[in-house]
């Protein structure tokens, strides 16, 4: 129809994965479009939290001693063990990445199931934060208390709390800020995790099917990149919301 | 074809539609509601927002006939202000966030560039379908009651004070946000991986520049109007005191947050438009458009400076001097790209062989109102204007001439030239020059005064004004009831033409895009074959020598 269409059918002639989608001139433009897509998402999702970082530095400046003294409060031994539970997570996953691409499929689905594992533990030991927090009214509200806070030296079982100085009234008000925010971000943070729990069974049925022992590995590549960015969002908030200004665990 | 031939369009009577083509190529209802074809979901979207389009007009005429007189007499003082609310909401967020991208971007985007699809079929359903769900959280949000709070959910008054369906509305931004983000993020990587050999980047059309810098904006603005929207949420159902003084919280943050998408946003609304107008400007002028790399960077540049200017929102609310400065200084900096394309179009105009086609006459609509709506901007940037300005009726002018003057324009200018490639048949000419006609004057009528209004002081969003400030209400009121009508023949006669307008053929523009060169309306693919790109963007000499060469037309 045109001089400038020129007949390129034969460069491309093979046969083709049933994955393979009509729109695509290669699979490999295929699955490049969908990990490019993938990191565009990942994008958003840094805006998305970026938000919420904003909002912790500004009243983290303005509130710091309330800030220090909650902060103090979290529980960094469960802190901690999330953390390593979830980068033993990510580790399986990364190696079921590996093993998709090496279409052992066996393996694949073991890695998964691990994953999945990790990612669950993860959630629970977050409960137990929660429970605390819960137990002590720390969940912001109208059953917030600022007692620990004003009076630390009536809570002897909290060495870290105990060792602080009593906040003015005032000042231990601002506590429900930064409690506000660990709960808006470790909650997004967990409402990812069990959004990628939901979607990790999905795969492992997948895989045990066999779809992913063929070659076509774009659905566990992309979830990986998924799971570590939400890896990456904890190893984040563990040091800004467990760590920062802790005084020497004693 | 040299700068001095008359045009001479090809003869159309001879064309006939296509028997095959995406529109008939599968039939019933799931065909269209399961499809992944972006012209399907094009048409899905564009019929979505004209509806919508269509009741938030019909707030706007609400607002102005209760500023018909000084009193709140047609409605009482809140319902007013549920009135300017759901017409902002609808506009903004389910008419001109879309408008462009998903409808004619979403067709054209993928042929454009010379791919079969956008690179996500599915997800460009799924945001079409988050759009619908969106508009009709929106709708209910309206029949249960209304939302009183602006379409800005201003904190505290979201928070706090007012007890109409924030929540509801909220949800549906929240929603539509994620339809906007599912289609910039198919833009971006189309363009970035579907691009057709030969295609470089400095061979696309500036329409795909326009909405690649548009899609930048969608994917990183978004996500932060959705966090805001959530904060909000949570404010109000459990209180946590994030925007609330009395807790600690600092309301100035939510307004951050908001701005740091909305105003970007404006961006998002007009580039794709700046788009159209390159095409337009180009095909009417016969003429490679003036400054290509300019005219593109430009769009990028916009996309850039529009991230680094949203406290200029905020200059009377108490940020620091020292950022007010700032700020003002990067809003100037806006108006270089986007004076930069108003001259290059114009200097593309310079010695073309003009026609005046009713895209023509919308393009040259946009350039003058929204010459006039970038310059009362910067107005608005400088800090002591802005400080007698804001918050009265010359803000509001100023926005409707980028918005609708601007961006409506383009989106009517764009809808007629492509109109024949989405639907094989010409619009009817001369009724379409006269409603391009009745909508630049209407427009002018309705918005003018209101820059005199604010000036003088009448602030936005009351329901009641003095009596002194009548004449000039009056005749705004009139503007919008021409404006009105100028808005209904499309409807009409666009509609009637499905039917009954005259067959296109392939391209009845002579144009030199991408998309003219295959069948009108495009087969389900768009191309028999991949298309090789050896030539640059708007090359008319490749255009005649090719018309030249052919030997059959394809009937």
């Amino acid at each position: 129809m045109d001089n400038a269409i020129v007949d390129t059918h034969e460069v491309h002639e093979h046969v083709s994965l049933p994955q393979h989608r009509h729109h695509f001139e290669t699979e490999e433009q295929q699955r490049e479009a969908g990990s490019f897509g993938m990191w565009l998402f990942l994008l958003t999702e840094i805006m998305f939290f970026g938000g919420m970082f904003f909002a912790y530095l500004l009243y983290r400046n303005w509130y710091y001693d309330a800030f220090a003294a909650a902060s103090n409060q979290l529980n960094v031994p469960m802190g901690a063990a999330n953390t390593a539970i979830l980068i033993t997570s990510g580790f399986f996953m990364a190696i079921g990445v590996w093993a998709a691409e090496m279409r052992k499929r066996k393996m694949l689905v073991w890695m998964l199931v691990l994953t999945t594992v990790f990612g669950c533990a993860f959630i629970g030991v977050k409960y137990f934060e929660y429970k605390e927090k819960y137990k002590l009214h720390h969940i912001p509200g109208n059953n917030f208390s600022i007692a620990m806070f004003v009076s630390p030296q009536n809570y002897p079982q909290y060495p870290d709390t105990y060792a602080e100085k009593p906040l003015m009234p005032d000042m231990a008000q601002k506590t429900q800020v930064f409690f506000f925010l660990y709960f808006a971000m470790t909650g997004m943070h967990a409402l990812h995790m069990i959004i990628g729990i939901g979607l990790l069974f999905w795969l492992t049925w997948r895989a045990w099917r066999g779809d992913f022992s063929s070659g076509y590995v774009a659905p566990i590549e992309n979830f990986g990149l998924y799971w570590h960015f939400v890896d990456i969002v904890w190893l984040f908030l563990f040091p800004l919301l467990y760590l920062i200004n802790r005084h020497p665990l004693n | 074809m040299s700068a001095h031939t008359i045009v001479s369009l090809p003869d159309q009577s001879t064309a006939k539609l296509p028997k095959v083509n995406y529109i008939n190529a599968e039939q019933g209802i799931l065909s269209w509601l399961l499809t992944g074809d972006h012209k399907r979901i094009a048409m899905l979207y564009l019929i979505s927002i004209t509806f919508f389009f269509f009741i938030g007009g019909a707030f706007a005429g609400l607002i102005r006939f209760e500023l018909l007189t000084p009193q709140s007499d047609l409605v009482a003082a809140d319902t007013y202000n549920k009135f300017f609310t759901m017409h902002g909401i609808i506009m903004v967020f389910l008419f001109l966030v879309p408008s462009v991208p998903a409808t004619i971007g979403n067709f054209l985007i993928p042929i454009m560039v010379g791919a079969k699809d956008l690179a996500f079929p599915k997800i460009n359903l799924l945001s079409w379908y988050l759009y619908v769900a969106g508009g009709i959280l929106t709708l209910a949000a309206l029949v249960l009651g209304g939302v009183d709070t602006g379409w800005t959910f201003t904190t505290p008054l979201s928070t706090h004070y007012l007890n109409t369906h924030v929540l509801t509305a909220a949800t549906a931004i929240f929603i539509a946000g994620f339809s906007s983000i599912f289609t910039g993020l198919n833009f971006i990587v189309t363009i970035h991986r579907m691009r057709a050999p030969g295609m470089t980047w400095f061979r696309m059309p500036l329409f795909v520049w326009s909405h690649y810098a548009a899609s930048l904006l969608m994917v990183l603005g978004t996500p932060v109007l959705a966090i805001a929207i959530v904060l909000v949420a949570l404010e109000r159902i459990f209180g946590i005191g994030v925007f609330d003084p009395a807790k600690g919280g600092d309301p100035l943050l939510f307004q951050h947050l908001f701005w740091f998408y909305s105003h970007p946003a404006v961006y998002i609304m007009i580039l794709p438009g700046m788009g159209v107008i390159s095409e337009v400007i180009s095909t009417f002028s016969r003429k490679r458009v003036f400054g290509y790399t300019a005219v593109a960077f430009s769009s990028v540049a916009i996309a850039l400076f529009g991230f680094f200017v949203w406290a200029h929102h905020m200059f009377i609310m108490g940020v620091s001097n020292y950022s007010a400065l700032v700020f003002s200084l990067l809003t100037m900096l806006v108006a270089v790209p986007s004076a930069i394309k108003i001259f290059n179009w114009a200097f593309t105009l310079q010695k073309g062989s003009i026609t005046f086609e009713t895209p023509m006459l919308y393009a040259f609509g946009f350039m003058g109102l929204f010459t006039i709506g970038g310059l009362t901007g910067v107005f608005l940037g400088s800090l002591g204007m802005d400080i007698h300005l804001t918050e009265t009726y010359f803000i509001v002018a100023h926005f409707h001439f980028v918005m609708v003057g601007g961006m409506l324009m383009a989106f009517l200018a764009g809808v007629h030239f492509w109109w024949p490639k989405m639907t094989g048949r010409m619009y009817p000419e001369s009724l379409s020059k006269l409603a391009a006609v009745t909508t630049f004057i209407g427009f002018n009528l309705t918005f003018l005064p209101q820059f005199i209004l604010g000036y003088m002081g009448m602030p936005r969003r009351y329901a009641a004004y003095p009596p002194e400030y009548q004449v000039l209400n009056v005749l705004s009121t009139a503007g919008a009831t021409v404006l009105g009508v100028g808005y209904m023949l499309p409807l009409l006669y666009l509609g009637w033409s499905l039917k009954y307008g005259a067959i296109a053929g392939n391209n009845p523009w002579q144009a030199t895009g991408l998309e003219w060169q295959i069948q009108s309306p495009p087969l389900t693919e768009n191309f028999t074959e991949t298309p090789i790109i050896d030539y640059e963007a708007y090359d008319y000499e490749w255009l005649e020598k090719k018309t030249k060469d052919e030997v059959t037309t394809v009937g």
